[in-house]
C-alpha cells in the first residue's frame, strides 16, 4: 500500500456520494407522491424484470446507503492496516452497497431475492474478510447460514406470494385486493417471510450472528451491522405492511418477537465490556423496535419506526466509528479500561458526545424525536400499558447504554491503554463527526423534515396517503410523561450503570448460540454417519446402493400405478427366439457362479452376444452391430483391468455371491417388469410411425436408428458423447491419482 | 502374443478395418452403420492390434494422441450445430446441400454427416483413451 495509494482510496467514496445527491434532487418528486420507475426485461418467460421503482420509503434506504457508505469509504481509507489487502475490502464494500440498494429499489420479487442473497454473501466476505482467523471464518458461516436459511424460507414466501397473487411486483401485491389475507397460503407465505425478514434483522432467537459479526473490521460494523443489511428485515416488512398487514398473525408475531428481542437484547448488552459487542446488542434492540412498531402496523407506529430508523442509523454508525476510532488509537475496545479520553482525542469525543445525545433521546437530537413518536404509537389501543412499559424499559437501558459507550470512554480521569492515546487522523473522526451532528441537525429541522422525507416513506409503508408532523412538544399527557420519565430515570441508570451491569449479569439468559452450535454438530454427526455407511469405499457397495436405490423405486411406482402387465402373444414366440434366450439365461447363470474372473467375463460377454442374436432376430442391424462391438471391447478393457489387480482370485464367500445373484435378478426382473409395461402402454405405435414416416422428408435419411442420433435427437447424442469423453478423461484422472509403490499395500 | 500369422493377418485386416469403418460412416444415414458404430469399429480395430503387435506400436498408430482426438470430435459435434443457428436458429437442426459431380449426378452433404463425423472422432478418443490408459499404466 503505497502512499498514493492511500491518498487515492477516499475517491472511491465520490461514487456513494453521486448516488447520494442523486437521491437528494428526486426527494422533491417523490414528496409530491409520484414514483420513479425503470424496468429491463430478464426473465420475460416467468416474468421476472429487473425492475425498479423509487418510493418514500426506497428514497429513505438509498439516502441512507449511500450517504452512510460514502463516510465509510473515507473512513475505511484510513482505518485499514497498510497490510490489508485493500481492493478486495473495497470491492467487497461497494459490491454490498450495489446489492442493498438494488435490494430497496428493486420492485421485481425475484429481482429482490436476489439482492437480498448478495447482501448476505457481501456481508459474509466482510465478516470473514481476516480469513486467518478462525474466529472470524467461524462468525461469518455462522451469519451465512442463519441468513441465508431466512433466504430460502424468504423465496419460498415470495414465490408463494407470487403464485397467489398473480403478480411478481412488489408494487402489484400492494394493490388492493391483490392478496386475500385469510388465504392460508397467503398466511404461509407471511410465516415464510417473516422468518427471512426475522433472521436478516437478528430478531431473537436469530440474534446471535450478530454479536459474532462484530469479527468484521469496524467500517464494516458500522455500515453492514448497524445501518443497512441488518434492516433489510425492517424493510421487507415495512414494504410488505400494506399487502400482508391485514394477516391475522402480523401484529401478534412481529410485534412479539420485536418487542421481546428491544427489551432482552438491551440487558444483553449491559453485560458486555467490548464497545463493539455492546453496540451489537443495543443494535438489535433498535432493530426489534422497528420490528416491533412495524408489527402493530398503525400509520402512528409506522411514522415512529421511520423517524427512528434514521436516528439510530446516523447514532449508531457514528458510535461504531467512534468505537474504531478509540480501538485504533488506544489498542483497546474494552469500556472498563477506557476514561478520560476528551483530553487526548476531543474531536472524537465531540462526535461520541453528540451521538450519544440522539442515542440517549434527548433533544434537540432526531434520536428524541424518535422516541417521542414511539411513545405516541404505544399509547394508544388496549395494550397500551405493556408495550409502553417495554419500550420504556429499553429507552431507560438505552440511555444508559449511551452514555456508557458514547461519555465513559471520554469523561474522568485518563486511563493507560496499551497505545499512548492521540487524536486520530481526520478522515477518522470527521465521518462519525458528520453523521452525529447530521443527527442533531435532522432532529432540529424535524418538523420541517417531516413532509418531504417521511412522509412519503410513510405513505408507501401504510399503503396509503399519510400525514405526517413532528414537534418537540407532545403536549401535556401520558407521552410527555413518559418522556420524562425515560429521560430522568436513564440520567439515574447511566449514573448507577455498573451496579445496573452486575444485574444484568445476573440475569439467566441461556444463548441462542448454542442451539446453533448443537445442530451444527449434529449436521456434521449425520454427514459423517452416512458417509460411513454410504460410502464406504467399496465399489460393490456403491453399485449395490445405486442399483437397488433404482430397483425400489421403479418397483413401488410399478406397483402403486398397477403398471406391471403379463404381455401377451406368448403364441408367436419362435423356436430359435427361445433358444437364444435360454443362451442369454445360461451365460448369465454360469457369470454368476463362475470362480474365476476371467471366466466371469467371457460368460458376460457370451450373455451380450445372445442379445446382440436378438436384435438381429428382431431386424435391429444396428443395435447388433452396436451390441457386438460394445461386447467385444468391454471383454477387452475389463481383462485390461485385470492386470491392475492382484493374481489370487477374489475371496467371495457364498453368503454375498448368494447377495449379488439376488440383486442381479432383480434387477434383471425390474427392467424386464418395466419393458412389459412401457410397451403395453404405448398399444399404438404411434412413435415408431411418425419416425418412419419423417425420417426421409425430415431428416434426408433411409436409416431410422441414425436418423434420431444425428438429427431428431442429436441434442441427446451431443450429451451423450460430452458424457463419454468426460469418463475417458475420469479414467485417466483415476490412475494418475492412484497411489503408487508401497502405497498401494497400506 | 507372439503369433507371426495373427501379426501378419493384423496388418491386413487393420487397413480393411479401417476402411469398414469410412465405409459404415459414410452410409450410415441411409443403410445400418454410422457414426457410433464407426468409431467401435475403428476402436475394436486398435484393441486388435494392441494385444498383437503391443501397446506402443498401437500408440504410434495413432497419428494424433487419443485425448486430442476426444477433444476434436467434441469439437466438431459442436460446430455442426452452427448451420443450424445460421439457417433456422435452432441449433443442431440438420442443413443440406447438394454438391455436383461430373455428369449430371450430385452427392448430398448435410451438418448431420459433421455431427456423425464428431461422434465418431468422439467414441474413437474415449475407447482408445481408456484402452490405452488401462493397458499402459501397471
Amino acid at each position: 500500500m503505497s502512499p498514493r495509494d492511500r491518498a487515492r482510496a477516499p475517491l472511491l467514496a465520490a461514487i456513494p456520494a453521486a448516488l447520494f445527491v442523486y437521491f437528494l434532487t428526486l426527494v422533491p418528486t417523490i414528496s409530491d407522491g409520484s414514483t420513479v420507475e425503470g424496468s429491463v426485461e430478464w426473465i420475460p418467460l416467468l416474468d421476472v424484470a429487473l425492475s425498479f421503482r423509487i418510493d418514500g420509503l426506497s428514497l429513505i434506504f438509498g439516502l441512507l446507503i449511500t450517504g452512510v457508505g460514502a463516510l465509510v469509504v473515507v473512513y475505511a481509507s484510513a482505518y485499514l492496516d497498510r497490510d490489508v489487502p485493500r481492493a478486495r475490502f473495497f470491492s467487497f464494500l461497494l459490491l454490498f452497497m450495489g446489492s442493498m440498494l438494488g435490494l430497496v429499489l428493486a420492485d421485481d420479487l425475484i429481482a429482490l431475492f436476489v439482492f437480498w442473497e448478495l447482501t448476505s454473501i457481501t456481508s459474509f466476505a466482510l465478516i470473514g474478510f481476516e480469513h486467518r482467523k478462525v474466529s472470524a471464518r467461524d462468525a461469518a458461516r455462522q451469519a451465512l447460514l442463519v441468513t441465508g436459511a431466512g433466504g430460502l424460507a424468504l423465496l419460498a414466501g415470495l414465490v408463494l406470494l407470487a403464485v397467489v397473487s398473480d403478480t411478481t411486483t412488489l408494487s402489484g401485491l400492494a394493490a388492493p385486493g391483490a392478496i386475500e389475507a385469510t388465504d392460508r397460503l397467503v398466511v404461509a407465505a407471511f410465516l415464510l417471510v417473516a422468518l427471512g425478514a426475522l433472521t436478516k434483522s437478528a430478531q431473537m432467537p436469530f440474534h446471535f450472528w450478530l454479536p459474532g459479526a462484530m469479527a468484521a473490521p469496524t467500517p464494516v460494523s458500522a455500515y453492514l451491522h448497524s445501518a443497512t443489511m441488518v434492516k433489510a428485515g425492517v424493510y421487507l416488512l415495512a414494504r410488505l405492511q400494506p399487502a400482508l398487514g391485514e394477516v391475522e398473525l402480523w401484529t401478534p408475531l412481529l410485534a412479539t418477537a420485536g418487542g421481546v428481542t428491544m427489551v432482552l437484547a438491551v440487558v444483553l448488552a449491559l453485560r458486555e465490556s467490548d464497545l463493539k459487542r455492546v453496540l451489537a446488542y443495543s443494535t438489535i434492540s433498535a432493530l426489534g423496535t422497528l420490528v416491533f412498531l412495524i408489527g402493530l402496523g398503525e400509520p402512528a407506529a409506522l411514522k415512529a419506526a421511520m423517524v427512528f430508523l434514521v436516528a439510530h442509523a446516523l447514532y449508531k454508525a457514528a458510535l461504531f466509528m467512534v468505537a474504531g476510532a478509540v480501538d485504533h488509537e488506544t489498542g483497546t475496545r474494552d469500556v472498563t479500561s477506557l476514561g478520560g479520553l476528551r483530553t487526548v482525542m476531543p474531536l472524537t469525543a465531540a462526535a461520541a458526545a453528540l451521538a450519544a445525545l440522539s442515542k440517549a433521546g434527548l433533544p434537540p437530537a432526531l434520536g428524541f424525536l424518535g422516541k417521542e413518536t414511539v411513545f405516541a404509537a404505544t399509547v394508544e389501543g388496549e395494550t397500551a400499558v405493556l408495550l409502553s412499559a417495554a419500550f420504556l424499559v429499553t429507552a431507560i437501558l438505552t440511555f444508559a447504554l449511551a452514555a456508557l459507550t458514547g461519555l465513559r470512554p471520554f469523561t474522568g480521569a485518563l486511563k493507560p491503554t496499551p497505545r499512548a492515546a492521540h487524536e486520530a487522523p481526520a478522515s477518522l473522526w470527521a465521518p462519525p463527526l458528520v453523521l452525529a451532528v447530521l443527527g442533531v441537525v435532522a432532529g432540529i429541522a424535524g418538523p420541517w423534515l417531516a413532509g418531504p422525507l417521511f412522509e412519503p416513506a410513510v405513505s408507501a409503508s401504510v399503503g396509503g396517503a399519510a400525514s405526517v408532523k413532528l414537534s418537540f412538544w407532545p403536549g401535556v399527557g401520558s407521552v410527555l410523561w413518559l418522556s420524562v420519565a425515560a429521560i430522568g430515570l436513564g440520567a439515574v441508570a447511566s449514573v448507577e450503570v455498573e451496579r445496573l451491569r452486575r444485574v444484568a449479569s445476573g440475569v439467566p439468559l441461556t444463548p441462542a448460540s448454542d442451539v446453533y452450535e448443537r445442530s451444527l454438530d449434529g449436521v456434521n454427526a449425520l454427514a459423517r454417519l452416512q458417509t460411513r455407511r454410504l460410502q464406504n469405499g467399496h465399489l460393490s457397495r456403491y453399485v449395490a446402493i445405486v442399483v437397488l436405490t433404482v430397483v425400489a423405486l421403479t418397483a413401488v411406482q410399478l406397483i402403486v400405478r398397477d403398471a406391471a402387465v403379463w404381455p401377451d402373444g406368448w403364441n408367436d414366440v419362435r423356436l430359435i427366439e427361445l433358444a437364444v434366450g435360454a443362451l442369454v439365461l445360461g451365460a448369465g447363470f454360469a457369470a454368476a457362479i463362475a470362480r474365476s474372473r476371467l471366466r466371469a467375463v467371457l460368460a458376460l460377454g457370451a450373455a451380450g452376444y445372445g442379445v446382440a442374436l436378438l436384435f438381429v432376430l428382431f431386424g435391429a442391424p444396428d443395435l447388433a452391430m452396436t451390441q457386438v462391438l460394445v461386447e467385444t471391447l468391454t471383454v477387452i478393457l475389463v481383462v485390461a483391468v485385470f492386470r491392475h489387480l492382484p493374481v489370487t482370485a477374489p475371496r467371495t464367500s457364498s453368503g454375498s455371491r448368494v447377495r449379488h445373484a439376488v440383486l442381479a435378478s432383480a434387477v434383471g426382473l425390474m427392467m424386464t417388469a418395466l419393458t412389459w409395461s412401457v410397451l403395453a402402454a404405448r398399444g399404438d405405435r404411434e412413435l415408431s410411425e411418425f419416425f418412419l414416416e419423417a425420417s426421409r422428408p425430415l431428416a434426408e435419411g433411409r436409416n431410422v436408428v441414425n436418423t434420431i442420433l444425428v438429427d431428431f435427437r442429436a441434442l441427446d447424442t451431443l450429451g451423450e458423447i460430452a458424457v463419454l469423453a468426460i469418463a475417458a478423461i475420469g479414467v485417466i484422472a483415476l490412475l494418475r491419482l492412484r497411489p503408487h509403490g508401497d502405497e498401494v499395500n497400506s | 502374443m507372439n503369433s507371426i500369422v495373427l501379426q501378419a493377418a493384423t496388418r491386413f485386416l487393420i487397413t480393411l478395418l479401417l476402411l469398414f469403418a469410412v465405409f459404415l460412416l459414410i452410409r450410415g444415414h441411409n443403410e445400418p452403420g454410422g457414426g457410433f458404430i464407426a468409431g467401435l469399429v475403428v476402436a475394436s480395430a486398435i484393441a486388435l492390434y494392441a494385444l498383437t503387435c503391443g501397446m506402443s506400436a498401437a500408440r504410434t498408430l495413432m497419428p494424433l494422441d487419443p485425448t486430442i482426438l476426444l477433444g476434436t470430435g467434441l469439437a466438431v459435434a459442436l460446430v455442426s450445430a452452427v448451420p443450424g443457428i445460421i439457417e433456422s436458429g435452432a441449433p443442431l437442426d440438420g442443413v443440406w446441400g447438394e454438391v455436383p459431380l461430373p455428369g449430371d449426378r450430385g452427392v448430398k452433404l448435410g451438418s448431420p454427416l459433421l455431427f456423425d463425423l464428431g461422434v465418431f472422432f468422439t467414441v474413437v478418443g474415449s475407447a482408445v483413451t481408456v484402452l490405452l490408459s488401462l493397458s499402459e499404466e501397471a
